[in-house]
């Protein structure tokens, strides 16, 4: 190893520097893994990073712009054609109502909770990291436009993902097929619940946990059940495409593929939070002490 | 910006530190550019890429901390682990530091393969703390940044002078 002769050196030698940073880099890796401690100081550097970003997306934006002057042609074919879907929709949407109304009257006969509204904010997707390690988009809305922790994000076929950071700017979103993201899903054919998981790559999700005999078949919709209280229950998510159920596992192996897609579009939507879930009702002193001792006896 | 180092103007170069902090901030903007598909397997690591032209060129103003830097810029950018980019530059920042003679001795491109080795070794030092932290492995063509980082290299002289000949005042502070 050559390195700089001994009078010509400033500060500490190489080897000692590169064994500065790389313990000051795994530090601050096992902090944000571990410990989430540094959100601080990703926002103050997301200060000097989220002009770039958006100086980046700036050569995207022109060009739509420019390509818009030019497609006013074209734009008179995708009017007819937008005009006919609305008829189309119009029609839908008039059975929509009568079945909300009637799905309103019924929840009432029954008594249950009626259905949430969840409202919407478009955005869009400004930046899809290049990152190989996780499936994440940088979405355009932030904590300044009151996107919160947590909101769901949609396209107009499903769910995208769930955004998991938040910056003044912007916000980044964890896609549906990132390996530690899990949705509770529901399977619209029979009302089976399970859930579904990425495994980190494009285009597949996995149906973990369910039974070699479970009652699935390649193609069903699969959409989200909402006893999570997080994703609004209804909303498509993937449609089962392979069953392998080996003898060998006591589980069968599951893979579907995504309803929405990021590549397809560059609007989203951010739901708003639902509500919270209403508490538990507090019970009596004398039952609570008796449930734990029942949950002990449970344990033991 | 605290890591170039103002103080040693005296080291024998015309290049100015701003010129070079400028060079680092264009690089950022390219890296972050909203690409997808091919486009964004093929795109070159720009960041690395210039933080390794100016650690084996300008040793004495770019090195492990101005690495450390960007690395830290780029993961904010990037949505990856706080300190995998930093950790990566750094590195290969520090082989960059130990070889930077010898390979100034070679051509340009001859230098090719010698870099591409350089950017391969900090995209393998993010697979293995990628591994470590258990994050999705990525696909084969990861890998193709560094090979086409690397077939960019003869042009980033011509690329880093262009904008030094045209307004040589500017740098002269």
């Amino acid at each position: 190893m050559e390195t700089a002769p001994q009078f010509f050196r400033h500060g500490p030698g190489p080897l000692a520097r590169l064994v500065f940073f790389a313990l000051l880099s795994l530090l601050l890796m096992v902090m944000d893994t571990r410990f989430k401690y540094l959100p601080e100081i990703r926002q103050t550097i997301s200060m000097v990073v989220n002009p770039l970003q958006r100086m980046a997306y700036l050569p995207a934006e022109i060009f739509d712009q420019v390509s818009g002057l030019f497609v006013s042609r074209s734009l008179v074919d995708e009017i007819t054609h937008l005009r006919g879907q609305h008829l189309s929709d119009q029609g839908k949407l008039l059975e929509l109502l009568a079945l909300e109304a009637e799905n309103v009257q019924l929840r009432n006969l029954l008594e249950m909770e009626l259905r949430v509204e969840v409202e919407s904010t478009t955005a869009e997707i400004l930046y899809i990291p290049n990152d190989p390690f996780s499936r994440k988009v940088t979405l355009d809305k932030g904590s300044l436009s009151g996107t919160q922790l947590g909101q769901v994000v949609v396209d107009d076929v499903g769910v995208i993902g769930q955004i998991t950071r938040i910056y003044p700017w912007m916000s980044e979103v964890t896609l549906i097929t990132d390996k530690d993201h899990s949705v509770p899903v529901q399977l619209v054919r029979n009302g089976l619940r399970s859930m579904v998981s990425g495994i980190g790559e494009d285009g597949i999700l996995e149906l973990r946990y369910l039974a070699a005999n479970a009652d699935i078949q390649s193609g069903d919709l699969l959409v989200t059940s909402g006893i999570d209280g997080v994703y609004p229950p209804g909303l498509p998510v993937a449609t089962v495409s392979k069953i392998e159920s080996d003898a060998a596992y006591s589980f069968a192996r599951i893979t579907c593929i995504p309803a929405a897609g990021v590549s397809r579009n560059r609007q989203v939507l951010i739901l708003s939070p639902l509500p919270p879930i209403p508490e538990r009702p507090e019970e009596p002193v004398e039952n609570i002490q008796e449930d734990k001792k029942r949950g002990k006896i449970g344990l033991r | 910006m605290a890591f170039v180092n103002s103080s040693e103007h005296e080291s024998i170069s015309n290049v100015g530190s701003r010129f070079i902090v400028l060079s680092l901030v264009v690089a950022l903007v390219l890296n972050l550019l909203p690409l997808q598909g091919i486009a964004l397997s093929l795109r070159p690591d720009c960041v690395a890429l210039l933080v390794l032209y100016w650690s084996i060129n300008q040793p004495q103003r770019v090195g492990m901390g101005a690495s450390f830097i960007m690395g830290l810029m780029m993961d904010v950018g990037d949505a990856s682990m706080f300190g995998q980019h930093a950790l990566s530059y750094s590195v290969m920042s520090f082989i960059a530091l130990l070889m930077h003679r010898r390979l100034r001795i070679f051509s340009i491109h001859k230098q090719i393969p010698q870099v591409a080795l350089l950017l391969l070794s900090a995209q393998l030092v993010m697979l293995l703390t990628g591994i470590l932290i258990n994050a999705n492995l990525p696909e084969w063509d990861f890998l193709l940044a560094s090979v086409s980082g690397a077939l960019l290299w003869p042009l980033l002289p011509t690329l880093v002078r262009i904008p030094q000949r045209r307004r040589p005042d500017s740098d002269a502070l």
